[in-house]
This record gives structure tokens, sequence and C-alpha cells, in this order.
């Protein structure tokens, strides 16, 4: 498997890391994750498991978490969103309809827009919460 | 008044809402009418509607977007009608107090008559507690 | 059978706004379209763990949802213990074994929920009861063994909090020996019932790759054909040192889903008996003091399905991110295609079918779609739910008409 990403991703993957046999996250560039995700979820048969966003000081971080059932290794791919002023990325939900509700969660979370999602409104949050107010991001935080 | 407080201990209907529970305690409430328990030999019954509630049950951790519905419950609900207060979230919003997503707890919101506190607290509690409301509301009268 | 209008019960009225979980759309009898909406659980435990110490965050996650208590706290110490390289690495042995016990009764708890459920929604309220009387003993269990009958309290990072005594040992025997004859009862009402086949089969399908689609786990993805378990795939516990099966169909309907949850509770039997002979002296608790930098990730097979948290950590005592992914989060969504096409008096037992919580499913809304009336709460559904399994009893007791 691993082989067949590197293979096919090449120049793409910024980064290996395979912190033990079965946990291996890779990084590669916003622009390039659909293409990534497609290759994964399509052409490989892995399960999208979840994405999960964090605030980081440089940039914003999204890993997206794929498992391969057969073999019990589990994927993340890691991307940056460096632009914390204006945060975007392209969204996943067209390649398969489970992603819909966890990028709503990390919009509603962080703040990141995804381009391109059929349906991006809130999810967790009640209506009369402020816009604006992302309460996941860490806020002057020493 | 009397008469009407009379009438509504002697066989209480429950309507129980949740206001951002983790689900324990409505386990353990429906847990109660299970044989092991069964308070439906005691008349009290869990209706579906709470137009008919005597009492109502109220879990939950006060989350922002449940509060709104279940103020709108509790006017629906015909007066007099009792306010319980089922497990820690409901009675002091326990561990998620500092929560971006609740604001106040339950007491601030309505008039609670009865906190049975617990995480969730057992059936044998919850039997208590309503007992204990019954005395003291019989001892109105 | 034109669906007649039904008077709105209660004070509905068309401009109060009562926010429900799930919104039906009906046209006639049949379900066109759903709106699922959460969030009233929500309660901010990703933002709230990364201020609690990480010995501190059991205590939150467990009551993330009350009925998968112990599936939450495992997979995030599991997280934190995939900093070091793996639970196997730094676990003793004796805690991984009370760690799988603890796991498995509490899969035989929750479907034992679930089933007294489905039974509720489709008017087999002597179900619901003996599913629910029987739960009891293995929550006496519970309480023996951790001291509460849910919120266990038993996970830690490194081990466990709690040791199984020699002396419960045998009561615990006991209970799981009653157990197996009501879940042979269970089994044969299920299966050989043919008003229950008839309620169930065919009923709330999910398409192998609406399964795919839609991401979703555990035995609604079992249901519909995707072999997958996180207790084989990647083994956690002593799962892969005991002998078991992972139970798999292929239908994808209530019927299928239903199955899998009964046959999966003898398999958690076969596994707590196992663990119970091998059983091994020894510590409980390696004794972790500090937490190296560092991502982990940590995921159990939950009742439900996966249950996922990822841990980021900067050496510090405190988690810098938490994301949890409870399995429910992927199951309900599908429910977007496995409701829309049935008929309303389907609605509850397929929207149960993947085994929310209870709060959820109790707060549904019919709405028609012409005219947007609510015409109905979920109490009614319920009802219509029993209508439809006592027409079908009149049918199959009286022949067809």
């Amino acid at each position: 498997m691993r082989e067949r990403i590197k293979e096919k991703l090449g120049p793409k993957i910024k980064e290996w890391h395979e912190h033990s046999a079965r946990r291996i996250y890779f990084t590669v560039d916003k622009k390039d994750i659909f293409e990534t995700v497609r290759f994964i979820f399509r052409e490989l048969g892995m399960r999208f498991s979840t994405a999960s966003g964090s605030d980081t000081p440089d940039s914003f971080e999204i890993l997206y978490h794929f498992s391969n059932d057969s073999s019990g290794e589990f994927y993340s791919v890691r991307v940056f969103i460096e632009d914390k002023a204006n945060p975007e990325i392209d969204s996943i939900t067209p390649l398969f309809p489970g992603a819909e509700w966890i990028e709503r969660e990390i919009w509603e979370m962080l703040g990141i827009k995804f381009k391109g999602h059929p349906n991006l409104k809130r999810l967790l949050l009640a209506d009369e919460w402020p816009e604006g107010e992302y309460p996941l991001r860490h806020k002057n935080e020493s | 008044m009397s008469f009407k407080i009379k009438a509504l201990t002697k066989s209480i209907w429950v309507f129980h809402v949740s206001a951002g529970s983790c689900n324990n305690c409505d386990i353990e409430i429906l847990d109660c009418l299970t044989p092991r328990f069964d308070l439906e030999r005691f008349g009290i019954q869990l209706i579906g509607s709470v137009r008919h509630a005597d009492a109502l049950l109220i879990t939950g951790a006060m989350s922002k977007k449940s509060v709104p519905r279940m103020k709108k419950i509790y006017e629906q609900a015909p007066k007099p009608c009792v306010v319980i207060a089922v497990g820690t979230c409901a009675c002091s919003q326990h561990m998620f107090k500092d929560s971006y997503n609740v604001d106040q707890p339950l007491d601030k919101i309505l008039p609670v008559d009865l906190y049975i506190p617990g995480c969730p607290p057992k059936p044998e509690a919850m039997i208590a507690g309503i007992v204990k409301l019954v005395t003291k509301l019989r001892e109105k009268i | 059978m034109s669906h007649k209008v039904i008077v709105p019960i209660g004070p509905y009225h068309p401009l109060q706004e009562e926010p429900e979980f799930f919104q039906l759309y009906v046209e006639g009898e049949k379900v066109v379209d759903i709106d699922i909406i959460i969030g009233y659980n929500h309660r901010g435990i990703e933002k709230l763990a990364e201020a609690k110490h990480f010995d501190q965050v059991p205590y939150l996650v467990e009551r993330i949802c009350g009925i998968c208590s112990s599936s939450h706290p495992y997979a995030y110490v599991l997280a934190v213990e995939d900093l070091f390289g793996g639970e196997e690495n730094i676990v003793p042995e004796r805690a991984l074994y009370i760690r799988t016990i603890i796991d498995e009764l509490q899969r035989i708890h929750s479907h034992l929920l679930w089933l007294g459920l489905a039974g509720h929604f489709i008017g087999y309220n002597t179900v619901w009861m003996w599913a629910w009387r029987y739960r009891e003993p293995v929550l006496d269990m519970f309480e023996m063994v951790t001291g509460n009958r849910n919120n266990y309290a038993m996970f830690k990072v490194g081990g466990v909090r709690r040791d199984i005594r020699d002396e419960d040992i045998p009561a615990l025997k006991k209970t799981l020996d009653e157990l197996v004859p009501a879940l042979s009862m269970f089994k044969g009402a299920v299966m050989d019932d043919p008003v229950i086949q008839a309620r169930l089969k065919g009923v709330g399908i999910l398409t192998k790759q609406q399964a795919i689609d839609w991401c979703v786990v555990g035995p609604t993805a079992r249901a519909s054909g995707l072999n997958m378990d996180v207790r084989r795939d990647e083994p956690y516990g002593v799962f892969d040192r005991v002998d078991w099966n992972v139970i798999v169909e292929k239908d994808g309907d209530i019927f299928a889903k239903t199955i899998i949850r009964i046959l999966e509770m003898y398999e958690s039997v076969g596994i707590i008996r196992q663990c119970l002979e091998k059983l091994p002296k020894g510590e409980i608790d390696a004794d972790i003091k500090d937490i190296p930098a560092g991502e982990g990730i940590g995921r159990v097979e939950a009742p439900r399905g996966e249950c996922f948290h990822y841990i980021k950590s900067d050496g510090t005592n405190r988690p810098i991110r938490h994301k949890i992914r409870a399995p429910s989060y992927m199951n309900v969504a599908s429910d977007k295609v496995a409701a829309v096409g049935g008929t309303i008096s389907d609605a509850t037992i397929t929207l149960a079918a993947v085994d929310p919580c209870y709060c959820c499913t109790e707060r549904v809304a019919v709405i028609r779609k012409s005219d947007n009336q609510k015409i109905m709460n979920g109490w009614d559904l319920i009802k219509l739910s029993h209508e439809k399994t006592n027409k079908i009893k009149e049918e199959l007791l009286h022949g067809r008409p």
C-alpha cells in the first residue's frame, strides 16, 4: 500500500513519517488534497474514518484519516493552511457524502472554508452563535 | 390549589426532557420502568405529550441549542408542574460548566423542585428522591 | 391506501419552530426527505479536554455517551499510549485482559439495550422488558467490579484503575451462564417470529455502495456486507489472543442489523469467558508519569462501530488537541439514504437501527412536504409503528384478506 501511494503521488508527498507499523502520516499541499483523497478512497479503497482540524501558531492543519481495514493500517494525510486570515481548502464531499458532516464541523469550529461543499452550514452550534467566533481557535494563549 | 397537589401526588405522569445529556440519566430513568424497579405499579408513567404532564424530568448540562426547546416545553406543561433535575449535569452542569456551549444551570432557568444528583443517579436514588418530593408535597396540604 | 391528513396534536403552530433531531418530510405515507439536526448534546468536550490534565480526560470522555461508556475512555488511553508506540508496550498483561472484559461486558449491555428499544419501537414491549431485565445482571457485574452501573472510570493511561478480585470471578461466570439461555430466547424470538421478520426484513436497507460512500462503521456497516471490525483489523486488548468471530450479513436491512447484534452478544460472552480463564496475575497499572510529545491515534470497536480519538501532545501535562469522533457520527448521517423511500410507520425503527442515543431518536418530527405542516411527533410515530405491527399480526393470524 505504501509503495502504491508513494508511486502514485510521488513528488506531491512533502513529508512521510511512520510513527509505528500501523500509523503512517504524510503531508501534501492543500491544492493536491482532492486528488490525493480521490486516489486513496476510490482507487485504494480505504475507508475514510474522519478528519481533524487544529489551530497551530503558524497555520491551520487538517489531518484526513483513512483506515485500511484489511491490514489494520491507519493513514493520516496532513495539509497545512498557511493563510490564517482567509483559510480555505477544496472540499472532498463531492467524492463521497460521508465527509459532509465533518467538513461542516471543521468550518464552524475553526472557520476553514471548504470550497465546493454542497451544504456548508452549521452542524453543532446553535443558530444564535455569533458569526466569526470559532470555538476551537486558540486566542492569544501564551 | 391544595386539591390539585393532592391529585398530583397520587399518580404522577412524567414527561422527560433532555437538554444536552450523555444519555446515561435518560437510560436510568427508563430503567425505572423495567421489571426490577417497575415504577408503573405506583402509577408513575412516562407520557408522550407534555400537555398531560405532572412532572418534568430534566436531564442534561443545558447546551445552548436545547435550552430554548426546554423552556418552550415547560411553558406548555399544565401548572402546577414539578420540575425534577435528574443527574449532576442538570443539578449543576457537572464538568461541563466551563464549556463554550453551555450557559446557565437549570435552576437559573426554571424553578426546580427536586434535585437528584448522581452520574447517573441509580434508579433507587431516583425513587428515593421522588418519594421525598411526594412526602413534602403532601405535608403542604 | 391514501393517507389521511392528521390533525396536529398538541400546540404545534406552524410558526412555532420546535427544533427536532430528525425532520421527516412525507408525501402521503412515504418519507421523501429527511433533515438531521444535531448539536443538542454538544458540550464542547474537545475544547474542555485541552484544559484538563491527561489523567483527568478519561472522566470527561466517559460522559460523551452514557451507553458506550467504556469505549471513549479506552480509545482515548489508546491514543495516549500510541505516543509510547502502543498499548502492548507499556500496559501490563493483566490490565489488557481486564480492559477487554470491561469492553465486552459493555457490548453486551449496549446490545441488550438496543434490543429492548427496538422491541419498544415496533410494539413488542415484552421484548423491551425482557431485554432490559436481562441487562440488569450485567449492570450488577459492573457495579461489583467498578463501583458504578454506568460510567466505570476504569481506564487510565498505562492500565486500569481497579482490579477484578478473585472472589468476584464466580459471580461473573454465573451471570454469563445465565445470560446465554436468554440470548437464545431472543435469537429464537427474532429469527422465528414471522411478524418481526415482516417488520424488519427488507426495511431500511443500506446497500453496500451506500455504506461505503457514507463511511459507516460497526454493525451498520457489517449488515451491508462490509467486513470490518477494529478488534480484528487492529487488535487491542487481548482480542488477538482469544477466539471469536466477526459477524457479517449482506442484506443491509434492519433484520440483518438485529441478527448481528444478537450474535455479537454470544461472541462477547465467549470472549469474556476465555479472558477469565486466561487472566494472569500481576500489576494492573504501569504508573506512567510523563507523556511524551507527539501525535497519537486510538481506536476501538464500540458497540456502534469504530470510535476514534486523536491526541496531540507537546510534552506538557495537557493535550493541545483532542479530536473525538464517535461511531454514531458517521452512522446517523447515513439515515439520509436509509430512511428515505420508506414509510412513516417504518421510520422510527429505521432511524433506531443504526443505534443512536435514545435522546436523538425521541426527537423526531414528521412534516408534510406539500405545505410544511408538522403532523406528528416521535411518540405518534411509535404509535404508528405499533399499529403496523398489529396489522401484520392480524393478517398473519387470519390469512391475507
